[in-house]
């Protein structure tokens, strides 16, 4: 592929790929009030569109028209840079998410990724440190909190950006401990070629198990370390101490208004998704998934990508139904929950999957 | 050439994010300069190549030890410092001391740039995880595992002096 065919497929696919994560999330805000009205015994939206589907455009229109509040008594530069660094480093994180395998439109056969290529006989080759790029990207995106709430020069403010640095410096360490083990099974940190990895079913014995080889089974104890420090680093229930409305009126945005609100707002929805897309790509066999053999070839290739869709949603779907289950932990209780259990638990996955890679090889 | 328009403009940054250190008077402008210094070095490290060192560059410096940096301003709520004068020393001895050192540097490698071998960086793949992995864990075990004790004596120490009574 010559290098301007490649930028304008890169420009389409960054758009298209944007512009579908930001409706979701869109989407995802009008799911959350849907579903944590039933789960409160309530309706939920309803009065803009059917079943209240509208209920996002309105809430975007409301997010531009408001008036953009500039407080006298913050640092300006800080506090105009600190949403838009969130918004930006979530929305990096997509760039290295393989969707699926490739797609052919008008005789041009691109990957489904924004960073993957498809060379002339036909290899897909992907940017070979994407998991440590979502990581670092990330451990970046602290700063957008943590600025937030140190320019705003409020009390709340402050204390839920500490908050939110210190959880997320924690949390971070039992993050990245937690996919050592995916590391050492796959021996590749490319996102795709540890989907490719996880293809087929598991041998037991030579006996064909009909189980799929996904990494969720050997690596359960991986998996929910991953998914509890997941929630942590993206300050959701049980674990939103930075914005517990009853202590800190509402953490570390308390001053942001209108847009600069909405950037906060998008980032942390842009956050989960990354973390949805992840758990989906390293635990659960990214885009596998039964295949449907009569339907035309363009369509074939978009399945891979609906079944990778289906387990993103499972993902995003928990983390509604665990916000409307669960109440939130204390701060000291989090601390010790981060430090003294789950980092140990991390350390001794990687002993117990090393030990048993190092035998079996 | 792309590469080589790319490295200018990092090093740029680079160097403009280094004197913007020094010249700010608040803490938290200079740690977020140290901030983009750390971000431009590492993409400095992916055009060589070096894709590892890159990605570790941002996850360690930029990532871990300038948010602990940040996050210890927030926490004493540092203000602005003052600005002093300027002390005799630095003008009368460290003015002249720089002067003459980047002189003679710049005069050694004009003069020498015959001599000075070159490192090529030839094989594709140099900057892969696996060679590093190979490279620390196989050949350079013994100092690797060196440095993980001095640095885990260096926590332990940190430990005593903060849990010290009174």
């Amino acid at each position: 592929m010559d290098t301007k065919t490649f930028i304008i497929a890169a420009v389409i696919k960054i758009a298209l790929v944007v512009f579908i994560m930001l409706t979701g999330v869109a989407y995802t805000t009008w799911l959350e009030r849907k579903v944590i009205g039933r789960i409160q015994n309530r309706w939920g939206p309803t009065r803009v569109g059917p079943f209240g589907l509208l209920q996002p455009l309105a809430d975007g229109i409301k997010f531009i028209l408001k008036e953009d509040l500039l407080p006298d008594y913050v640092h300006k530069g800080l506090f105009i840079l600190a949403p838009m660094l969130a918004l930006i480093m979530s929305l990096i994180s997509i760039a290295v998410i393989p969707f699926g395998e490739t797609i052919t439109i008008a005789g041009h056969t691109t990957a489904l990724q924004i960073s993957g290529m498809v060379s002339r006989s036909g290899d897909i080759s992907d940017i070979n440190i994407g998991l440590l790029i979502i990581l670092g990207v990330t451990s970046i995106g602290v700063y957008g909190v943590a600025l937030a709430g140190w320019s705003s020069n409020s009390k709340y403010s402050l204390l839920g950006s500490l908050r939110a640095s210190a959880q997320m410096i924690s949390y971070e360490l039992s993050l990245g401990l937690s996919l050592v083990g995916i590391l050492l099974l796959s021996g590749t940190l490319s996102l795709r070629e540890i989907v490719v990895s996880q293809s087929g079913n598991w041998v037991l014995g030579g006996h064909d198990t009909h189980i799929p080889h996904w990494f969720i089974f050997p690596q359960i104890v991986g998996f929910f370390i991953y998914l509890l420090a997941a929630y942590a680093e993206t300050n959701r229930i049980p674990f939103d101490m930075p914005e517990a409305e009853t202590e800190l009126v509402a953490g570390y945005h308390t001053e942001y208004s209108s847009m600069k609100f909405a950037m906060f707002f998008m980032a942390e929805y842009v956050n989960m998704f990354t973390v949805a897309c992840l758990a989906t790509l390293l635990f659960f066999g990214g885009w596998h998934g039964p295949a449907i053999p009569f339907l035309p070839p363009l369509l074939q290739s978009l399945v891979p990508v609906l079944w990778f869709a289906l387990k993103v949603f499972f993902f995003i779907f928990l983390y509604i139904w665990i916000r409307g289950t669960l109440p939130r932990f204390r701060y000291d209780q989090l601390m010790a929950f981060g430090w003294k259990f789950l980092l140990p638990l991390a350390i001794a996955n990687i002993i117990v999957t090393s030990l048993i890679v190092a035998w079996g090889a | 050439m792309v590469h080589q328009v790319l490295f200018i403009v990092f090093g740029l940054i680079c160097v403009a994010g280094a004197i913007n250190l020094l010249v700010q008077r608040h803490p938290i402008s200079s740690a977020l300069s140290l901030v983009v210094v750390m971000g431009s070095l590492a993409l400095i490290y992916l055009l060589l190549g070096a894709e590892f060192v890159a990605a570790i560059q941002l996850i360690v410096y930029a990532g871990a030890i300038m948010v602990l940096f940040v996050f210890v301003i927030m926490l004493l709520n540092a203000g602005a410092e003052e600005r002093t004068r300027g002390s005799r020393t630095a003008l009368f001895v460290g003015v002249p001391g720089v002067v003459v050192l980047a002189g003679s540097v710049g005069w050694m490698l004009i003069n020498g740039s015959g001599r000075l071998g070159s490192v090529s960086i030839s094989s594709s793949n140099f900057g892969e995880t696996r060679n590093i992995a190979h490279l620390l864990f196989k050949e350079f075990l013994l100092p690797f595992e060196i440095t993980s004790v001095l640095i885990l004596i260096a926590i332990m120490g940190a430990v005593v002096l903060g849990k010290r009574e009174n």
